[in-house]
């Protein structure tokens, strides 16, 4: 730390790291891992869509933590948390393989910095450098409301992954088919949640109608693809979006008959998030999810 | 027994810290153990690990207690290495292990799951095959897929109508 008092908990960190209930030196989460570029792949491109898939879990992740103590009950808040922790790990996994193929991506901290690149990632950047879609970071409602948007969310990224398993790059093969686990479980939570309230009372089935009918026109952007993605699906990389966008209905238009419920009928909104343009909303979620961080760029967490 | 076996057996000792009824070998999260020689001349152990779950806030503690373990044992080397690939499953844990999770009161889990292609969607209940680790009976009911750390589910037996929690097939 750079402030008066940091004297003292540098001396406190330098000595064994035995006292500290996690220890210190958090290092890299990719530690052993091969993170060769595969062959005839471009760093920066590699980059840009590491970005892309960490930076949707940690935004989302970071409006699911915002849930934390306000769930209708103890169990649903559990599960929101810990839905939103399985996003958390899959972030830091893939901004990390982000900043280690091209560190070119990691914004500039003081010399010496002890902050870890995927940290630097999450905390460092403004706003225009994030390229998460924008059903992330759509700001919270009801219950109704994060049950319909983990719903698209969590389909449509189970879908991505389920594909992202046989990637050439190693890592994301390893990513995608550790989280295509965990996000079998978020989206059947969602689905079994939406079945509920949709046969539950008047009341939770018109708040239920009114967040599908405002969350749907996002759903548009999930599926075009950014040419990264394009480019990156040619060299069997990535994977474009655009082909999962069958699966993905599928899995909704069941969720849909078994609720009773009639596919929204409204247009498309613009996307933009791949490119860094986000919605109004997304400065104040960055702030709080960044000031502390930001306060002390040569902080050690 | 050669520095490979002693350091083995010592990282195999080492508990998980959500579940301490549990080594991590039993847990399956300990995948190798190596002894590496290093350009310096001098030998370092290798223990690598993998997470039941990719945000998995455990890691840094295995990581440390691991560390501390195999110093403790005279091995002043030693790094923890990160394997992702293969994904960590519940099958991965042992005999012993499941042993340990029922004596401890916890639901052990069945076989997890394989799906190559696309996940089928489950809106029904979760069916599990499985008995209140208290009483025995089958009558249980889930109450939520998520539970205190990301790989339990939250049970309640409907005889006896004790709650339990359940290791999640993944």
């Amino acid at each position: 730390m750079s402030d008066d008092h940091g004297s003292i908990f540098d001396g406190l960190i330098g000595g064994d790291s035995a006292q500290w209930a996690f220890g210190t030196g958090f290092e890299d989460p990719l530690a052993g891992v091969d993170t060769t570029v595969p062959g005839g792949v471009d760093h920066a491109e590699l980059a840009a869509y590491c970005l892309m898939l960490g930076d949707d879990a940690l935004i989302m992740s970071q409006r699911l933590t915002e849930w934390c103590s306000r769930a209708p009950d103890l169990e649903e808040d559990i599960a929101l948390a810990n839905i939103a922790l399985d996003l958390l790990g899959q972030a830091r996994l893939l901004l990390a393989r982000a900043a280690a193929a091209d560190p070119g991506v990691l914004p500039a901290l003081p010399d010496g910095s002890p902050v870890p690149p995927e940290d630097a990632l999450a905390f460092f950047r403004g706003a225009d450098g994030f390229r998460n879609v924008r059903l992330a970071e759509v700001p919270n409602g009801d219950f109704a409301h994060v049950v319909v948007r983990l719903l698209l969310f969590a389909t449509a990224r189970l879908a991505l992954l389920e594909r992202l398993r046989a990637s050439a790059d190693s890592v994301l093969a390893a990513v995608a088919a550790k989280s295509v686990k965990e996000l079998t479980y978020h989206r059947d939570w969602a689905g079994r949640w939406f079945l509920t309230l949709a046969q539950g009372t008047e009341e939770s089935r018109r708040r239920l109608l009114a967040a599908l009918g405002g969350l749907w026109p996002f759903q548009d952007e999930l599926f075009a693809a950014h040419p990264v993605e394009l480019s990156l699906a040619r060299a069997g990389v990535g994977v474009d979006p655009g082909a999962a966008r069958d699966d993905v209905a599928a899995v909704l238009d069941q969720v849909l008959a078994a609720s009773g419920v009639a596919r929204p009928d409204v247009a498309p909104l613009p996307g933009g998030g791949r490119h860094g343009t986000h919605t109004g909303d997304f400065g104040p979620l960055l702030a709080e999810m960044q000031v502390v961080a930001r306060a002390h760029p040569s902080g050690r967490w | 027994m050669s520095a490979r076996e002693r350091a083995s057996e010592v990282a195999a000792q080492v508990r998980d810290p959500e579940m301490p009824m549990l080594t991590l070998a039993d847990l399956g999260v300990l995948r190798a153990v190596d002894v590496e020689r290093k350009p310096d001349g001098g030998e370092v152990v290798v223990a690598s690990i993998t997470p039941t779950y990719t945000g998995c806030p455990a890691m840094a503690t295995m990581r440390d207690d691991l560390v501390h373990r195999l110093n403790d044992a005279g091995f002043p080397r030693v790094e923890v290495r990160v394997v992702l690939d293969p994904p960590w499953s519940s099958d991965w844990i042992s005999e012993r292990g499941r042993a340990a999770l029922h004596e401890a009161g916890l639901s052990v889990p069945g076989p997890a799951r394989r799906a190559a292609g696309p996940v089928a969607l489950t809106l029904g209940p979760v069916r599990r095959a499985l008995a209140c680790p208290r009483c025995g009976s089958a009558a249980t009911r889930l109450v939520s897929e998520f539970g205190a750390t990301a790989c339990k589910a939250l049970y309640t037996c409907t005889d006896c109508l004790e709650p339990f929690e359940h290791v999640k097939e993944i």
